[in-house]
């Protein structure tokens, strides 16, 4: 799976500073993952919706980081996921991100390269219910998600697509 | 009677004399060591731009070779300086193509640099040899193209780090069969893909080639078809470093590694698949230098592949590499001089990777040769930064970014001041310092007093008044580059210190308190400085005198006033008449 340049995801129609791009940090802040609890969710985070357009910075060439290094990393989002069995994100993390793009309209389904193991995007969304990303349209998949798990494939069987009673009432 | 010796034998002598401080110690001896010295200076490095004119250099050194120049001040990184300020480079190679017909080096430093200048460097020097432009901007992939055609002698072409109107690729072809000579190409900062089999063939037919640094459009796949035509080579810079997860790919990147036994430097690593990491395990004990500053890649991938390289000295890394990483290169790299530490996320609000003051902290202890360090970090404590003092009594360069502005120390919500303090205090070969978090007027008196080796200091968010410019401007003896951004300093530091300021190169203060009518004065009272205001509010005396300037910039000069102003810089000339503008 080769990495897609970022003006292909199809979140680019929110270019710029809107506020449903999805940009996320990594997991692992200070805080270590609590021992005991359960499927190795200490580190579900919710997805942050919010800009991090650095034209919005409230102070002009503050931190002092040049403007190549800048563009080098908006071109790399990166997603705070849960992944079933892993106490971090780790090298799934990016990869994960560049697959979702790809592979939630065709496939639905993202492989860690490194392990092989396959996993299932799922998503909760504004009224608690876990989705498949892919059922919803883009858009409103960005705009209901509260936060996501990838479920290894093997474990997904239950989740049966509930796009149908959602996705066409809403407008 | 005169005990002289011949002029050839002087020269000879002269010879050995690199160091431009030597150099210019010997034109003081006499008028004729003045005479014979300036005939043989072959190298000028001009470290401001405006600080002397092509023709007053052109004058007193006939025979150069060599010219390094910088332009623009250092926080033109960050976008603090206006888009044309100035920093034009054309004048001076108009000049020199005139005066210098056998120069050979071109070096220049936040320059403007158009793609006419190229074309005038490539016709006007037939011994053109080395071309080095670091952040410029303002020329296109056509004047490489001309530089490319013509210089038939090039041995290096380095772009670090500059911004170049990416036409296309094409340029790169027009290297000719016959250009056997680079040994130095550095095109990383270039967007567009150059033809890959042009590249193949300039790196098979270029033996001397020890420095490649590919640009992000060159796949990994074919980097090991570059690798064999060139295993002489000693830096390397990586295109992407991303491919499908195929075992040839992998196994031919490994071997295409193994062969090259030279290799001391590493850069490149975009968009890094961490699989293909362990293609280059062969080298890494070789490796003295290591960019992973683009490197997404977290924190276990990296500790595997720096563990690799014990005989590492300077790195350049994310902050994926958290205190966890930097506490196993302190355990593996005993002869790490240089750490250099990137945010991944400089705008995020949280911190997003477990990177702290702990991190710092293991390497100063770990690593004894420890001299130049850059730090982005989102806390700092004092006790740290006396820890680091303690361990480190020889660094040179210590430069500190806590993300947040005015952040206190995390522990005891004090200042900083007792932290750099110590800083100053132990590391009495200091010659670079920035400083960030919250800081009063002591820790500038704790600089004053004891950073007299002090070169450059950068500040930001500091400061509680005019005494703490005076305490830097009155006691750092050595001090040349002062720039200052954000802080309470205004006019009665600056003006009791005026005769400070010619023994500097420059300096740099923007949305500070100094008033118009300071400036003024400042010029009015200093000739041999140039004091530029810059403010693109309009003119400054349209407001009242007492007005804070936006930014002001100044710097001695030997120069007659610069013509190539914008409308937002203003040149507080003093008695100067006005009549020849």
């Amino acid at each position: 799976m080769s990495p897609e340049k970022g003006n292909d995801l199809p979140e680019s129609e929110y270019s710029g500073c809107l506020k449903t791009e999805l940009t996320l940090g990594l997991p692992g802040g200070p805080e270590t993952p609590k021992s005991g609890s359960k499927r190795g969710f200490s580190e579900t985070v919710d997805l942050r919706l919010g800009s991090s357009c650095e034209d919005e910075a409230q102070v002009v060439g503050w931190p002092p980081v040049r403007s190549y290094r800048k563009n080098i990393m908006k071109n790399c989002k990166y997603v705070k996921v849960a992944v079933d069995g892993a106490p971090y994100l780790r090298k799934v993390d990016l990869e994960i991100t560049l697959a979702i793009s790809s592979n939630v309209v065709n496939e639905r389904k993202i492989m860690d390269s490194s392990n092989g193991t396959e996993y299932v995007p799922t998503y909760e969304d504004r009224d608690g219910d876990w989705m498949l990303v892919g059922d919803v349209p883009w858009k409103m998949f960005v705009e209901s998600c509260k936060r996501m798990r990838l479920m290894k494939s093997s474990e997904a069987v239950g989740l049966a697509p509930k796009a149908s009673s959602k996705g066409l009432s809403k407008s | 009677m005169a005990y002289s010796f011949p002029e050839e034998v002087l020269e000879h002598v002269f010879s050995f004399l690199s160091s431009d401080r030597d150099r210019n110690a010997v034109s003081l001896v006499c008028k004729s060591w003045y005479e014979i010295e300036r005939w043989c200076r072959r190298r000028v490095f001009i470290g401001n731009c405006y600080a002397v004119s092509p023709d007053i250099v052109i004058r007193r050194f006939p025979e150069v070779r060599a010219l390094e120049m910088k332009g623009k001040p250092h926080f033109a990184d960050f976008n603090l300086v206006p888009e044309g300020w100035g920093a034009y480079v054309h004048p001076w190679i108009r000049a020199m193509s005139e005066a210098y017909p056998l120069l050979e080096e071109i070096k220049l430093k936040r320059m403007v640099v158009t793609d006419e200048s190229l074309e005038l460097i490539a016709r006007s020097f037939k011994n053109f040899k080395v071309l080095v432009l670091s952040s410029c901007e303002g020329f296109t992939t056509d004047g490489l193209a001309s530089i490319a055609a013509n210089c038939r002698n090039l041995r290096e072409l380095d772009l670090r780090e500059s911004e170049v109107e990416d036409l296309s690729g094409h340029w790169l072809s027009h290297f000719p069969d016959n250009c056997t000579s680079l040994v130095s190409l550095n095109m990383s900062c270039l967007g567009s893909e150059v033809s890959f089999s042009a590249l193949e063939r300039l790196v098979a037919r270029c033996p001397n080639l020890r420095t490649l640094r590919l640009n992000r459009a060159v796949p990994l796949e074919k980097l090991p078809n570059l690798l064999h035509r060139a295993p002489q080579l000693v830096e390397l810079g990586t295109g992407a470093y991303s491919a499908d997860i195929r075992s040839d790919i992998f196994s031919n990147l490994a071997e295409a590694f193994s062969v090259c036994k030279q290799l001391k430097g590493l850069s490149g690593f975009w968009d890094v698949v961490p699989a293909f990491l362990p293609a280059m395990y062969s080298v890494c004990s070789g490796i003295t230098s290591l960019n992973l500053s683009y490197a997404t890649i977290q924190s276990p991938d990296l500790v595997k592949l720096v563990s690799q390289c014990r005989n590492l000295q300077r790195l350049w890394v994310l902050d994926y590499i958290e205190d966890s990483g930097l506490e196993a290169l302190a355990a593996s790299c005993k002869d790490l001089q240089e750490l250099r530490v990137f945010p991944s996320d400089p705008f995020g609000a949280e911190p997003n990777v477990a990177l702290t003051e702990q991190g710092l902290v293991s390497v100063s202890e770990g690593c004894p040769k420890l001299q130049s360090v850059l730090y982005f970090c989102r806390q700092m404590s004092n006790a740290a930064l006396v820890t680091i003092a303690r361990n480190r009594p020889e660094m040179i360069r210590f430069r500190l970014c806590i993300i947040e502005p005015q952040a206190p120390d995390y522990l005891t919500l004090e200042p900083l001041d007792t932290g750099f303090g110590a800083i100053v205090e132990n590391c009495k070969e200091l010659r670079r310092l920035s400083m960030t978090g919250l800081l009063t007027d002591k820790v500038f008196e704790y600089i004053g007093n004891h950073a007299k080796k002090l070169e450059m200091l950068s500040i930001a968010f500091a400061g509680d008044s005019d005494l703490g410019l005076h305490h830097v401007l009155s006691g750092c003896k050595s001090l040349r580059k002062l720039e200052i951004r954000d802080c309470p300093f205004g006019d009665k530091a600056l003006l009791a210190n005026a005769a400070k300021l010619e023994t500097m190169r420059s300096l740099w203060m923007s949305s500070c308190s100094v008033s118009f009518g300071a400036c003024k004065l400042l010029g009015q009272k200093m000739p041999r400085l140039n004091v530029e205001v810059i403010d693109e509010r309009g003119p400054p005396d349209s407001r009242p005198e007492s007005c804070p300037v936006e930014k002001l910039y100044v710097y001695r000069t030997v120069a007659e006033r610069r013509a190539d102003m914008p409308g937002f810089v203003w040149m507080m000339d003093g008695d100067k008449a006005l009549a020849f503008s």
